[in-house]
């Protein structure tokens, strides 16, 4: 095992060099720093260490990744705040509850997968399956902007919350987003910046244009995704949106009650 | 044929399997040090029962020569496997693939190289050479037991066994090799056995596969290709993959880009919208598919396939597994995760998410 250098800062601060570490190690040093009351834990040389953040509770907690962060970041997250000053991998925000993650560079596939809370910000690319499941829980609305472009199945079976896709940058004929947009979607609300190609949107999706309720969340929203990534704010909302949502709570319903009549014998 | 697979059989925990690989387009050689150092990076992507490399460059004073990588069960396997080979070939020279002693690897098989030409007089009417090699390696495979030939192409070489892939490495002394072309694996078995031969990567003359996922139209693929004298042995659906491009690229001619939508061809759904906007392309793709549909690849993979002249990259037509790419001066980088490249190229110029379906393609120069 390589020895982890851990330096405490002044006021609760401490800087952890995560060069050749094991991720179970970093993890498990996360863990102790937080429960000896550091409140602001920065990582070096991160790269590829799985489950940063994983579980980790406590509102006014703040750690900045520097190196690539490995998979399932902030998995389960109930709270801190993570920034990844580089790019993140698969699996960001799997089934998080609370708190905030912002990503500078791109992140990969399935991020926010079953998020049911709190917000991802990412400000590349993302990779394929994102959103899937994401779902408003107890008064919680997840919230996930793609500052890039998205790949097939973005917020595939989305049962709540709030998906912005900006597509800030896209190189010439790439699709903002890929095949199969919001299929199965049967809550929640997709924003995409430009046009959607009605082909490749899920045939339980409608699109219509956004109301007053719309803008203000998206002003919400993207005035906070500005600030962090050093962005002109009017640039961002310099091209028109549109809103995609789901046409009926319960598009499969009509199935499972036919097999659930022929169970009962009828 | 390989009967001791049962002696690795042995229950592991579970993770997902992990893939490198990366090519100087140049053929500048390297050593072994860096794909170790990736593919180690992603340990726990593999759970220990399989761990492997393919090497293209490693021969240059042997580079006529087909080198024939054998693993045995056991000494006495020997006379029966060069029974076969001195049948096919006039062998140039034979010698044990120098092995080290590693506490980790328990019960290795006995591993063989034997560098060769073919003979003439048992060319078949109107095969080359390189037909004449497959029916060798085909034969052994099938006909030996307790003996499979793991590689068989020019100037390159496999290595593979049960173990996590620093043990492999150090097993196979991997960083004595030098390179353009490397290739690395780190196994999880899912669905069939964690042993010897199980482990990636797949080849057949100088094509090496290395995968991850589950090829779910295995037996498909395997009928047809056992209609072409290919003849699956290994217990694993990654097998298929190395024989259906040998298949399509030598036997058929193909062109690349042809052969990996034969493999990974566009939905019904896609080829149509396609029609709309280039038909003639769309018509391509539609004979293709209708002509090679048992050659098909279902469910989730995500593979790298390697030969003397280049290396790509290509995933499943949804990406359900992962695969990353990037590129530092003349060097091509491909693996599962971003962190496996950067461990050893920490400023690539450029880095991307391949998309499903579009091969990444690395080709050594004209001339290299």
């Amino acid at each position: 095992m390589t020895l982890m250098k851990v330096i405490k800062l002044e006021e609760n601060a401490v800087d952890i060099d995560a060069a050749s570490v094991h991720y179970r190690d970093l993890n498990e040093e996360i863990n102790r720093v937080v429960n000896e009351g550091a409140k602001h834990i920065i990582i070096r040389n991160v790269n590829g260490q799985r489950f940063i953040g994983a579980g980790l509770q406590g509102d006014d907690i703040r750690i900045d990744i520097h190196g690539v962060a490995g998979n399932d970041l902030a998995v389960f997250m109930d709270g801190p705040t993570i920034e990844v000053f580089d790019n993140a991998q698969d699996g960001v925000g799997n089934t998080m509850n609370a708190g905030k993650v912002y990503i500078h560079g791109h992140a990969g596939d399935v991020c926010g997968y079953g998020m049911r809370g709190g917000s991802l910000f990412v400000l590349g690319d993302v990779g394929y399956r994102v959103g899937i499941h994401m779902k408003a829980y107890m008064g919680k609305t997840p919230v996930l902007v793609v500052g890039g472009t998205a790949g097939h199945f973005l917020g595939e079976y989305m049962a709540g919350g709030i998906i912005v896709l900006l597509g800030i940058e896209k190189r010439a004929g790439q699709r903002i987003a890929g095949d199969y947009l919001g299929t199965g979607m049967h809550g929640g609300t997709i924003f995409v910046r430009g046009e959607v190609d009605n082909r490749r949107v899920g045939k339980e999706v409608g699109i219509e244009k956004l109301d007053e309720n719309d803008n203000l969340v998206l002003k919400r929203e993207l005035s906070e995704f500005s600030r962090v990534f050093h962005l002109s704010y009017d640039e961002v909302m310099s091209e028109p949106f549109v809103k995609l949502f789901p046409k009926t709570h319960r598009p499969y319903g009509p199935m499972y009650n036919s097999r659930w009549s022929w169970q009962r014998g009828g | 044929m390989i009967e001791g697979y049962k002696r690795y059989n042995d229950p592991r925990d579970t993770s997902g399997c992990g893939l490198v690989g990366f090519i100087n387009r140049d053929g500048k050689r390297v050593d072994g040090s860096n794909i170790i150092k990736s593919l180690c990076l992603m340990k726990d992507r593999g759970n220990g029962l399989g761990a492997g490399f393919a090497a293209y460059g490693i021969y240059p004073d042997m580079a006529d020569y087909y080198a024939i990588h054998v693993m045995m069960d056991k000494p006495e396997v020997k006379p029966h496997v060069e029974h076969v080979l001195y049948k096919f070939f006039n062998v140039h020279r034979e010698e044990e693939i120098p092995t080290r002693q590693n506490p980790n690897i328990k019960n290795p098989p006995v591993f063989w190289r034997y560098f060769v030409e073919p003979k003439n007089e048992c060319l078949l009417q109107g095969e080359e050479q390189d037909g004449l090699v497959v029916r060798a390696v085909m034969s052994v495979n099938n006909n030996v037991s307790g003996a499979y030939v793991i590689s068989s192409g020019k100037n390159m070489g496999a290595f593979k066994g049960v173990g996590e892939p620093a043990d492999i490495a150090d097993f196979f002394n991997i960083e004595d090799y030098k390179a353009y072309i490397w290739m690395g694996h780190t196994r999880f078995p899912t669905n069939t056995p964690g042993w010897w031969g199980g482990a990636h990567p797949f080849t057949i003359l100088d094509w090496a596969i290395v995968h991850n996922g589950e090829i779910t139209s295995y037996g498909t693929n395997r009928a047809f290709l056992e209609m072409y004298g290919y003849k699956c042995t290994l217990l694993t659906d990654t097998e298929v993959v190395a024989y259906a491009l040998d298949y399509l690229l030598r036997q058929q001619k193909m062109p690349l880009r042809a052969a990996f939508y034969a493999l990974a061809s566009p939905f019904w759904k896609d080829i149509d919208m396609e029609s709309a906007e280039d038909r003639e392309f769309a018509e391509a793709l539609k004979a293709i598919r209708i002509q090679y549909g048992p050659l098909l690849l279902n469910g989730p993979f995500a593979i790298l396939f390697g030969w003397r002249n280049g290396l790509v990259g290509f995933n499943d037509r949804i990406k359900l597994r992962p695969l990353f790419a990037g590129e530092k001066d003349e060097t091509l980088y491909m693996a599962s995760e971003e962190a496996t490249i950067r461990e050893i190229c920490a400023k690539p110029d450029r880095l991307w998410m391949p998309r499903a379906g579009e091969p990444v393609i690395g080709m050594l120069k004209e001339g290299a």
